[in-house]
């Protein structure tokens, strides 16, 4: 499967975990690909960093406005009851705790949930953006994130090698083959893509993981995921 | 020829430019390209007097356009901002050596400046907490949370993009383009607002004024820069 599929995979199967009501932050990258992907009057309040509150999907090419981006600076649209505010205003919401999920991109999660999304030991990455103050302050974290890194390495390791991110702890990590939860330092499969097999997870995961004994196939398919799924 | 409503705050980008220093701290406000004010930005790039500049931004624009453009000219010394990774550039001088860079997370940037505007010398955050970012910094525990203290920014200068201003200075914003715009314009000691168009005062309802005209020392009218097919692009024709 192309790499632009398994980002759309991740994304559909985030857009299920959130529920009317939640007030969730979209961070750089697949995040940012959830708003296309929520069922129609989902009742989902998307937060983007850069001061917004009701962000919509990406708008049709004809009407495109870089005056109203996502974090990942890619236009988007406003739903009815949106509200727009200043950066530090966006940020008051997020480390005030008014932030239900955060859902992350990360390079590395460890076996207890710990994340490194910023910075890459002997490359040139000067950025941190909105990540730290997510990671101090969101209620429940949720990591959106390629199986392998580019050269085919665990993403899901036993203690990272990367910088960290903070001391708070990932609840969830999606990627295109499973759907973990982090409990109690733990890392628990609870569902697998039917494309995947436990022993391929097993050989490419460096991180320790027990198997849910009511392991599920995870939806991956528009279709599996019920109507209305772009 | 863009019509101006007059103002006595309103200049040229030319002469606003003029009253920023060799050496001088800027705000400027925009994330990514959005809400950049780019007309003074390139203004700034054209002399030569004020160069060694010290930054502070979310972002250094993209390669080439906003910020990027300055960094390009030779005119930033250091750069303060969360993310620079998206301006190749930028990270290519940082890896010479010329350019200095300050990494903080952004909504410690943010605060940091809403502070430095509000008269708040430092307060104390959770983000960074155990990190690299953090290293060095005093600790302190408050309800049992490691915070970490954070001095306020302050500039010699903002410059600022918003989308209306009265002929007071206050001033209005456009969708996401507010982003770090309002809150910069409470941190400098000298304040430069880039807009479309100026109204009469009066003609904006108080309860939409989100940067009142206190804060705003100069208005200069965005003439090189339109919109065309929802990004910014020069205009084609010279500014009458």
């Amino acid at each position: 499967m192309n790499p632009d599929e398994i980002r759309k995979r991740i994304a559909r199967r985030i857009a299920l975990e959130l529920e009317s009501g939640m007030v969730v932050n979209l961070g750089v990258g697949i995040p940012t690909l959830i708003q296309d992907f929520l069922q129609p009057n989902h009742g989902v309040f998307l937060q983007s960093e850069n001061g917004l509150l009701g962000m919509g999907p990406t708008p049709p090419d004809d009407e495109f406005d870089m005056d109203l981006i996502s974090a990942s600076k890619h236009p988007i649209t406003l739903e009815p009851g949106a509200s727009i505010f200043s950066s530090s205003d966006s940020f008051a919401m997020i480390r005030g705790g008014h932030i239900d999920v955060a859902v992350m991109g990360a390079l590395q999660v460890s076996e207890r949930g710990e994340i490194a999304n910023w910075s890459i030991p002997g490359q040139d990455i000067l950025g941190v953006g909105g990540a730290m103050d997510l990671v101090a302050s969101a209620k429940t974290m949720m990591i959106a994130i390629n199986h392998l890194t580019k050269d085919s390495k665990p993403k899901l390791v036993r203690n990272l090698s990367y910088p960290t991110s903070g001391i708070r702890f990932a609840q969830k990590v999606i990627d295109g083959g499973e759907r973990i939860f982090i409990e109690n330092s733990r890392m628990i499969l609870r569902e697998i893509a039917p494309d995947c097999t436990l022993e391929e997870i097993s050989a490419t995961t460096e991180a320790h993981f027990e198997v849910a004994e009511d392991l599920k196939t995870m939806p991956v398919t528009p279709h599996a995921m019920g109507s209305g799924i772009a | 020829m863009i019509e101006v409503v007059h103002s006595q705050k309103l200049k040229t980008a030319q002469e606003a430019v003029e009253r920023i220093q060799d050496g001088d701290s800027l705000l400027v406000g925009g994330f990514g390209l959005t809400g950049t004010p780019f007309t003074l930005i390139d203004t700034i790039t054209e002399q030569d007097r004020a160069r060694n500049l010290t930054i502070i931004s979310n972002n250094l624009g993209e390669a080439g356009k906003g910020l990027g453009k300055l960094l390009n000219s030779g005119h930033i010394r250091k750069a303060v901002g969360s993310y620079f990774t998206s301006n190749r550039d930028a990270v290519q001088a940082w890896s010479r050596g010329e350019l200095e860079i300050e990494l903080i997370p952004q909504g410690t940037l943010a605060e940091a400046i809403r502070a430095g505007g509000a008269g708040i010398a430092a307060f104390y955050t959770k983000t960074g907490v155990g990190t690299s970012l953090g290293a060095g910094k005093e600790e302190r525990v408050f309800c049992g949370e490691r915070h970490l203290l954070v001095e306020g920014i302050r500039a010699k200068v903002a410059i600022i993009r918003a989308y209306k201003a009265d002929t007071l200075g206050n001033l209005v914003y456009f969708k996401t383009a507010r982003n770090f715009n309002p809150v910069m314009a409470t941190a400098a000691d000298l304040v430069i607002a880039e807009v479309d168009e100026i109204v009469e005062a009066g003609q904006l309802e108080p309860e939409q004024i989100v940067t009142p005209h206190s804060y705003v020392d100069i208005l200069v009218i965005n003439d090189r820069y339109e919109k065309v097919g929802g990004t910014y692009v020069e205009r084609s024709v010279e500014p009458g």
